[in-house]
């Protein structure tokens, strides 16, 4: 019994350091409604500058005050780096479309690694510990850290400062303004761009004293950005997006849930917080403590009303890579073609979430799942039935499109981030069987001997099939798009009342296009599982579904050519910035930061725009 | 000293230009004369950058030093590093470039296991030498083991069979163990539970925690392990995990009173950023770098500081180790035929960095006999080093041969 008592209060400890992250998150969230990738690299910033502060003089030769002094200096320069790029970067792209800005924040994300594995080195630190709270106190005969004690107090104290914030200063009532109607607030005169600044400025610094404050607690790590940013997003979803309570309770649940669910079950560390946000907003659309959002979401753009045909200059441009396409790879070497078939692949990845995120109005985080059940689902057969690659691509649609149709289900019933996080909670349960369920899909050693057949084999053989497959899976797509159900998808994005009022039954449609998307992501999966001749579960994982998520944004939402440019360029960018350099992740973002400066609705957009200026 | 290192290069032939002009590539047979032979090394650079920087280091200064010897039979050695990013799908397309667009002769690399078995089945099926260097599991040469793949490092099966020797000796009978949630951590957790309860019947297995690979809540995690009351603790978790649980065990006071059996935290890797936090009497595999004093040891470690102005570490001695096997091979071999290599390959001796004798690649299972050494952690002054420590020899650890045969697959 007393364990037990112990156990919990380690799950509040938990459950303080996880609230101070996600609080920043929610806050930033609530009045800019831009997704914060960037959020876990301040808070990774915030750990690695406090501890230079507190390990070096002339802080170290303090004693407490030094320390304490450290760990608030770090925040605060958190704080500053996160209004500065607010100012340098984010501001100038608040009006691209939603979940734009999330591309910035990514590349963002993408420079600090490398940045701090510069500055700081590869090595795990330790940081000193807490001065006044070094030792454990007996609690029930079982000793317990003193300083798990200071942050078990600390969460709800910051909780509490940031109601004082919030209600009782004008700063404050302008934020929470803001998050209900930013138009009116900036009607009523308020100076919108101070307020923003101010908005990242405090989000961040409260990720940096996050990180700072684990530093007597945990190694201080250059994976620690990626370690925290998706929990904190699950909390931040499960409490509601800009609910503050919300997330307390969320980081409150998530921790308990977690120090309790290893003792029955060790091995549910992997999905346990998955499966709590899964039920959640199955349970509860918009979270805990969220609130639906009223009106539309800020600052989107209205898309041109219907898609005409293609101009003729990229009909033209389309026939000629096609021809090119076809008749230059007998001239290439064996490795361009291996890329070429990838390239395929991951155009008709793209391509699929495109139909979920553009004319859908849909986002997803969690696209990979259905790439991945195509993989598996090619992998499965070959390993324990013996069938060959024709079956296995036959089948990939149908069972990823299985999958789309039952994730879908629940997915499609909620809208903007709250959808997507829930596609990413399934994607991790997809995953997390993928990694777990070793008799049967091999684990985390995954599944090899996934080979084409003997007449695909050759990598000039494999290529045509691949563009086939995929070329055929992209104009269907946009068949799809142009059909009668495409303008039915449209009608419900653009304005769900008028399309209810003329019949259009808006849940199915956008069930039937979400399955669809996954059937073309499968068809992608086991071509791409063909052209390895192994699948793992880092098929299904976050990072191949933010890839997915990248070419898209990258290359615009407004018409299907910008998946396909945002997949090669995206696609071919790491692929050569990989082998000419070891800060490949650095050139990366800082080409991505670029291109988001630059063309600020993506590749195709510009594009077009060149050629209709 | 001729420095043929390859690494940041330009891909020579830009994908997007070759596919705009179609510039063909033109299949050139390298004159054999004195052109470098070339490899292609394949590892997870910015993925585990904290290993792989001291790895790639120590295959730099064994390549240095063959090729200041004059190389294979007056041909230098060069190698190509590429970064897959910890995904198994790209270190296969990189493996493709490598060998079709840079004509290695061989491939060699991997840390992480699904990488190395990536590699392994593409070495397979297009009749490529690989040589894995880091990848522990154990499928990579018994179940999944094929004839074209080679590993050089002491394998999962081998570290917990090194650990359980000494465990046996414990009078401990109640045992908790904890390891990150994949193959490795649940491998060596059944490995260390079959092959201590063979050992010593009498031992008891009281609960098992899985904390997920990088992301434990170390708290929870040492207060559950705690809450089970064991004799001893069987630990498979490594670097950032194992700070975090040794810092929070350290402060509930988990390991007072109780033995803890850990793998590889005796490497510097490992041990050196727990620091102060070192905890006494771990028994534990490793390298002990400072105290293991013998002529060729002492010369490559006076060697790697001069070269690289610090010390080596365990994965400094696996990349020498791997690249002087190859070196070794090629040179018995006398051609960049697959076949001939691995004819060379299987049996091959070369004397370890270690300077604790030669190492052998069994024809058997491709495995190398290249051992480890088992010791006590001890905080000495402000870090924590390895004390009566002794060399394992790999080959005292590997199942007997029927065994062996029986889980690999025939034919290759």
């Amino acid at each position: 019994m007393e364990t037990l008592a112990v156990q919990a209060l380690t799950g509040l400890a938990s459950a303080s350091s996880l609230f101070l992250v996600a609080s920043g998150l929610t806050v930033i969230f609530g009045v800019s409604r831009i997704v914060n990738f960037a959020h876990g690299s301040f808070y990774m910033l915030g750990a690695f500058l406090a501890w230079t502060l507190v390990s070096h003089a002339p802080l170290a030769e303090w004693g407490g005050w030094g320390f304490w002094g450290g760990i608030l200096l770090a925040a605060l320069a958190v704080g500053l780096l996160g209004a500065a790029a607010e100012m340098v970067i984010l501001r100038r792209i608040y009006r691209a479309p939603e979940l734009f800005q999330l591309l910035a924040t990514f590349a963002l994300v993408l420079v600090v690694q490398d940045l701090v594995l510069l500055l700081w080195g590869a090595d795990d630190k330790f940081g000193p510990r807490a001065p006044l709270l070094r030792g454990a106190t007996e609690i029930f005969g079982l000793r317990f850290p003193r300083y798990d004690l200071f942050l078990i107090a600390v969460g709800p104290v910051v909780l509490g400062l940031l109601w004082l914030l919030f209600h009782r200063t004008r700063f404050g009532i302008l934020l929470r303004a803001a998050t209900q109607d930013r138009e009116m607030v900036a009607a009523l005169g308020v100076d919108q761009q101070l307020l923003f600044t101010g908005v990242f400025c405090l989000g961040s610094a409260l990720a940096g004293l996050g990180g700072a404050l684990q530093l007597p607690r945990e190694a201080v790590t250059i994976h620690m950005d990626m370690a925290i940013i998706v929990q904190a997003f699950v909390v931040v979803v499960v409490g509601g997006l800009g609910s503050l309570p919300g997330a307390f309770l969320a980081a409150l649940l998530i921790s308990e849930l977690h120090a309790f669910g290893i003792l029955v079950l060790p091995r549910i560390t992997l999905v346990l917080a998955f499966l709590v946000m899964a039920i959640v907003l199955v349970l509860r659309p918009y979270g805990l403590l969220g609130r639906k959002p009223e009106g539309p979401p800020p600052a989107t753009e209205a898309a041109a009303p219907l898609p005409g045909p293609a101009p003729r200059w990229l009909q033209g441009a389309g026939m000629a890579a096609l021809a090119a396409l076809l008749l230059l790879p007998p001239f290439l070497g064996e490795y361009p073609l291996i890329l070429l078939a990838d390239f395929a692949a991951l155009v008709l990845f793209a391509a699929s979430l495109h139909l979920i995120m553009g004319p859908g109005g849909m986002a997803s985080f969690g696209h990979a799942a259905y790439f991945g059940a195509g993989a598996y689902a090619a992998a499965l057969l070959a390993r324990h039935l013996g069938a060959p690659m024709e079956v296995g691509l036959v089948a990939a649609p149908f069972f990823a499109g299985l999958v789309g149709f039952l994730f879908g289900w629940f997915c499609v019933r909620l809208s903007g981030v709250y959808s997507a996080m829930l596609t990413l909670a399934f994607a991790q349960i997809a995953w997390s069987v993928a990694f777990q369920w070793v008799e049967v899909t091999g684990g985390d050693n995954g599944i090899l001997g996934v080979w084409p057949s003997e007449w695909a084999r050759g990598r000039l053989a494999f290529w045509y099939l691949s563009l086939a497959l995929c070329g055929l899976g992209v104009w269907m797509l946009r068949r799809a798009i142009h059909a009668p159900f495409g303008m039915a998808l449209r009608a419900q994005r653009d304005s769900p009342l008028r399309a209810e009022a003329i019949g259009i039954d808006a849940f199915r449609i956008r069930w039937l296009a979400f399955a669809l998307a996954a059937a073309m992501a499968g068809v992608a999966g086991a071509l791409f599982a063909y052209g390895k001749g192994s699948v793992f579960p880092s098929s299904l994982d976050i990072p191949r579904s933010v890839d997915a998520l990248l070419m898209v944004l990258l290359g615009g939402v407004h018409s299907l050519s910008g998946p396909i440019l945002g997949a090669v360029a995206y696609a071919g960018l790491q692929e050569q910035l990989s082998r000419l350099t070891d800060l490949w992740r650095l050139l990366l973002g800082l080409v991505i930061l670029a291109l988001v400066l630059f063309f600020p609705g993506g590749l195709a957009r510009a594009f077009y725009r060149r050629r209709g200026a | 000293m001729e420095f043929r290192n390859s690494f940041p290069r330009l891909g020579r032939r830009g994908l997007l230009t070759g596919v705009a002009m179609g510039v063909a590539a033109p299949a050139v047979l390298r004159a054999q004369g004195n052109a470098p032979i070339r490899i292609g090394e394949i590892n997870s650079y910015t993925a585990q950058p904290a290993f792989l920087g001291p790895y790639r280091n120590g295959w730099l200064l064994a390549q240095e030093r063959i090729n200041a010897e004059g190389g294979i039979h007056g041909r230098p050695l060069e190698t190509l590093f590429r970064d897959d990013a910890g995904r198994p799908e790209d270190s296969v397309r990189i493996a493709g470039e490598l060998v079709a667009s840079e004509r290695v002769a061989l491939l060699g690399g991997g840390y992480l296991s699904n990488v190395g078995l990536a590699l392994g089945d593409y070495a397979l099926q297009n009749k490529v030498l690989y040589c894995a260097s880091e990848p522990l599991t154990d499928a990579l040469v018994w179940s999944r083991g094929n004839r074209y793949t080679f590993r050089l490092r002491p394998s999962t099966y081998m570290q917990a069979a090194m650990l359980v020797e000494e465990a046996a000796k414990l009078p401990a009978k109640r045992w908790a163990t904890i390891a990150p949630n994949y193959e490795y951590g649940q491998s060596a957790v059944r490995w260390f539970k079959a092959l201590l309860s063979h050992a010593r019947p009498d031992v008891e297995f009281v609960g098992e925690q899985f904390p997920a690979l990088g992301r434990i809540d170390a708290g929870a995690t040492s207060q559950a392990l705690e809450r089970l009351r064991p004799d001893a603790i069987f630990n498979v978790t490594f670097g950032t995990d194992l700070l975090n649980f040794v810092r929070q065990g350290n402060t509930r006071g988990l390991f007072e009173d109780r033995v803890v059996a850990s793998m590889l935290t005796g490497e510097p890797e490992y041990l050196e950023p727990l620091g102060e936090e070192c905890p006494d009497g771990w028994i534990v595999t490793g390298y002990p770098r400072d105290e293991l004093n013998n002529p060729v040891h002492t010369a490559l470690r006076d060697a790697y500081r001069a070269r690289f102005n610090e010390l080596p570490r365990c994965g400094s001695i696996v990349g020498h180790d791997t690249a002087l096997a190859i070196a070794t091979m090629l040179r018995q071999a006398n051609s960049t035929d697959t076949e001939a290599m691995v004819a060379a390959f299987e049996g091959l001796r070369y004397p370890t960095g270690y300077g604790t004798g030669e190492v052998e690649f069994r024809a058997l299972d491709h495995q190398s006999t290249l051992g480890a050494f088992v010791g006590r952690t001890k905080l000495q002054g402000r870090v924590g080093r390895m004390v009566d420590w002794r060399y394992a020899d790999g080959a005292r650890y590997l199942p007997p041969d029927e065994q062996v045969r029986e889980w690999r697959p025939r034919q290759n």
